[in-house]
């Protein structure tokens, strides 16, 4: 895909606005964001998004930009809504009943919940990698090959062949399962299954990579070698992780939101919000006064 | 301080260990001794069946030596087929049982000793004669089926110093049964026409196979439909379906449909299909449909239980690398739902196997001799011939009840052992 970063008309729109988001808007949420929550090359663009799981207000009235080539780590205490809101960003609350989003959520202009947006084209261009890895009960191959197959990315064998390889080649998982292709990706180990997703996800070449907790069930030397990849492939991509380790944040990310009770408090540069947050919750936080 | 109290805690504990150890021993007992009188019960049931059912795949035959007199067979010499199957071979049997006991002259005690042989051995002398004409004018030492009385006598089933008036052979008869056990010609074979033959009048004649291909076909037909709608409803209601009033009213309706007795179906099937539809009575497609109309119910809970196991996690990595809805269902949430749905259809068919109730009300419970070629065909099933039999007041359809419940036992073990096997290799798969 090669759309433009952004249309005149929205930088325009964009200038007009302050640093902060609309305040007429959030006022109805009673908070305002602190800090700037837009990015240099957005993708997609979140704007006063609330999300419902029946009465539940689990997100409220949250603005945040995904960047091209930037890492964003979305932090907070647990329940906060951070899976929530990374879920909202390809639609997968659209599989549990009770949820309801409004707002406006964009992927390069297009509003991702107007009618004419497929799901399944939303989904192949946004990946997600979850908190458990979740490898198909079926070999590697075709664990990595399910994607590009049903979204019909290959010609024939060979491409599809490169494409495996490629994938876990970047995934960093290749040299330890060139072997092993077509034993069951469930039988890896807990660190190679969770390369083993990403290389799955990035199989599609999607634009936007979403991580839940990517690393929370791995152990440090999975967990380092993640951090690796991902900061291999934000070279290509706008990658947003949710994570409850404040060093991965800060080794991972270049940006960092913080959630408390479905509330964005406060956005910026990692470095920014790490050394001198602004927002007394988000200094609370990060130095482990709670959550 | 920190001392004592964890002195205490250790005193509590300790207090209470003995207990919840006893507590354990006793539960664990309990299990076992639940376990082993279940397993007694079983043993006994086995027991009693095998004891019973065993001898009937035996049957007493004598051995006599059949003169194939040309003058009954085939008079005319022209070897005429027609003329080769009408012939009386009873009559050749007879003479041979006159040549061996020559002093039995008067009317009364030759059919008596006539009786002690079966209808089925001038049948089986039939089809020796129609399958090799060149044996006629010959006579031959056949091993030839005895009487369905003779068989108990000689299995002792009826014991031979009772009186007379207490039992169905004379002492003539015994009398007779005993020269030829001390000549060796009285013994007991494999009994072909049990497992080759349909329903008799005389039980050494009756056997299970038109019963067994009946159920076969019934269960082909019950297998065809009942598999696809249910595993289609299931998967329907399972993934694809709004939950709202409707469905959730669908939902209450087939469980309850699972618990309504099977007789019912039965019922519905007659007024349904035989009177409304004109379907023909007694036919195994009948059966079938009336035996899907059950099992369906319960292969649709399996199956969305089965839907329910498959973890969500792989739903969501299915949907996460952009999978349709049906692409996720179909290459991921059915291969792995696939054991558990084999598992409840087969359970399914193994419950429609057995069922005898709903069959009578569609009139599967006629007397049928010949084998069904298509599920059209009138027939019976087994379980339905067990019940026949165990009515019936010849003292040989005794065992042969408790064979046929063997047989249908074995089909049991078998498609459980097919259940198993195929969920074995689905497993496999991954
Ligand atoms: N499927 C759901 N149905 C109803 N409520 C939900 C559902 N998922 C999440 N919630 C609610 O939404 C709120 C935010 O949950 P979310 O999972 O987004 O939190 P989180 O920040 O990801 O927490 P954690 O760090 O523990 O993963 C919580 O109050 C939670 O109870
Ligand atoms: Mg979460």
């Amino acid at each position: 895909m090669s759309q433009p970063s952004s249309t005149p008309a929205a930088d325009a729109a964009d200038a007009a606005a302050s640093a902060a988001p609309p305040a007429d808007q959030q006022a109805q949420a009673g908070y305002r964001t602190v800090g700037d929550y837009r990015a240099e090359k957005p993708v997609m663009r979140a704007r006063n998004v609330d999300v419902f799981y029946g009465e539940n207000h689990a997100i409220q009235s949250v603005s945040l930009d995904i960047g091209l080539n930037e890492v964003i780590a979305l932090i907070g205490p647990s329940g906060c809504g951070k899976s929530t809101f990374l879920r909202c960003l390809n639609r997968m609350n659209d599989t549990i009943e009770s949820a309801r989003v409004t707002g406006d959520i964009t992927l390069y202009d297009e509003d991702i919940y107007a009618k004419q947006m497929d799901v399944v084209m939303l989904r192949a261009r946004v990946g997600m990698v979850f908190q458990k890895p979740n490898p198909f009960p079926k070999s590697v191959y075709d664990n990595v090959a399910y994607g590009p197959r049903i979204h019909g990315l290959a010609r024939d064998r060979a491409e599809l062949d490169k494409i495996v390889q490629t994938s876990l080649e970047r995934a960093g998982l290749w040299s330890e399962v060139k072997d092993r292709l077509e034993e069951p990706g469930t039988g890896l180990s807990g660190g190679q299954q969770q390369r083993l997703c990403i290389a799955r996800t990035i199989a599609v070449s999607p634009e936007v990579i979403l991580m839940d907790e990517p690393c929370s069930a791995l152990d440090p030397i999975a967990t380092a070698r993640i951090e690796d990849l991902i900061d291999e492939l934000k070279r290509q991509y706008a990658i947003v992780i949710v994570t409850h380790s404040m060093q991965q944040a800060a080794r991972v990310s270049q940006r960092t939101a913080y959630f408390h009770l479905g509330k964005l408090i406060e956005v910026g540069d990692t470095d920014e919000i790490f050394t001198n947050p602004r927002h007394k919750l988000t200094e609370d936080y990060i130095t482990g006064r709670f959550g | 301080m920190t001392d004592g109290r964890a002195m205490s805690t250790r005193d509590r504990v300790g207090a209470r260990l003995g207990r919840r150890h006893r507590n354990e021993v006793a539960f664990r007992l309990l299990g076992l001794a639940a376990t082993l009188v279940g397993l007694v019960f079983l043993a006994v049931f086995f027991f009693t069946l095998v004891v019973n059912g065993v001898p009937a795949f035996q049957q007493t035959r004598i051995l006599l030596d059949v003169e194939l007199a040309a003058d009954t067979i085939d008079p005319d010499g022209e070897r005429d087929p027609e003329t080769l199957r009408t012939a009386s071979y009873q009559s050749l049997v007879r003479d041979a049982l006159d040549e061996r006991f020559p002093n039995v002259t008067s009317r009364g005690e030759r059919r008596a000793l006539y009786s002690l042989m079966s209808a089925g051995a001038g049948l089986e002398l039939r089809d020796i004669v129609t399958s090799n004409p060149e044996l006629i004018g010959q006579t031959l030492s056949l091993w030839l089926l005895a009487d369905d009385d003779v068989d108990m006598a000689v299995k002792g089933n009826v014991r031979r110093d009772l009186p007379e008036s207490a039992r169905q052979l004379t002492d003539r008869q015994i009398e007779w049964i005993e020269a030829l056990e001390a000549d060796g010609r009285v013994d007991l074979k494999f009994n072909r026409f049990f497992f080759t033959s349909g329903d008799s009048r005389d039980p050494e004649l009756a056997g299970i196979w038109s019963a067994t291909v009946g159920s076969f076909f019934m269960l082909l037909v019950t297998l065809v439909i009942s598999f696809p709608l249910g595993v289609a409803t299931a998967m329907y209601l399972e993934e694809f379906a709004p939950r709202n009033r409707w469905t959730d009213m669908i939902e209450v309706n087939i469980n309850n449909l699972a618990a309504v007795p099977s007789i019912v179906f039965g019922l519905l099937g007659l007024a349904l299909f035989i009177n409304l539809f004109g379907l023909p009575r007694s036919a195994p497609l009948v059966g079938g449909l009336v035996l899907s109309l059950m099992t369906l119910p319960v292969i649709i809970i399996a199956s969305r239980a089965a839907l329910t196991a498959v973890p969500p996690s792989i739903r969501e990595a299915a949907l996460g690398v952009g999978a349709s809805k049906m692409q996720m269902v179909f290459h991921h949430v059915l291969p792995l739902a696939m054991p558990g749905m084999l598992t409840g259809t087969i359970i399914g068919m193994a419950r429609a196997l057995g069922e005898s109730a709903p069959l009578l009300m569609i009139g599967m419970v006629a007397f049928i001799v010949d084998v069904p070629e298509s599920p059209l065909d009138p027939s019976t099933a087994l379980p339905v011939q067990v019940f026949l039999w165990a009515d019936s007041p010849e003292r040989a359809f005794v065992e042969r009840t408790s064979a046929a419940i063997l047989v249908l036992l074995a089909f049991l073990l078998l498609m459980n052992l097919a259940a198993i096997l195929l969920r074995k290799r689905f497993e496999r798969r991954y």
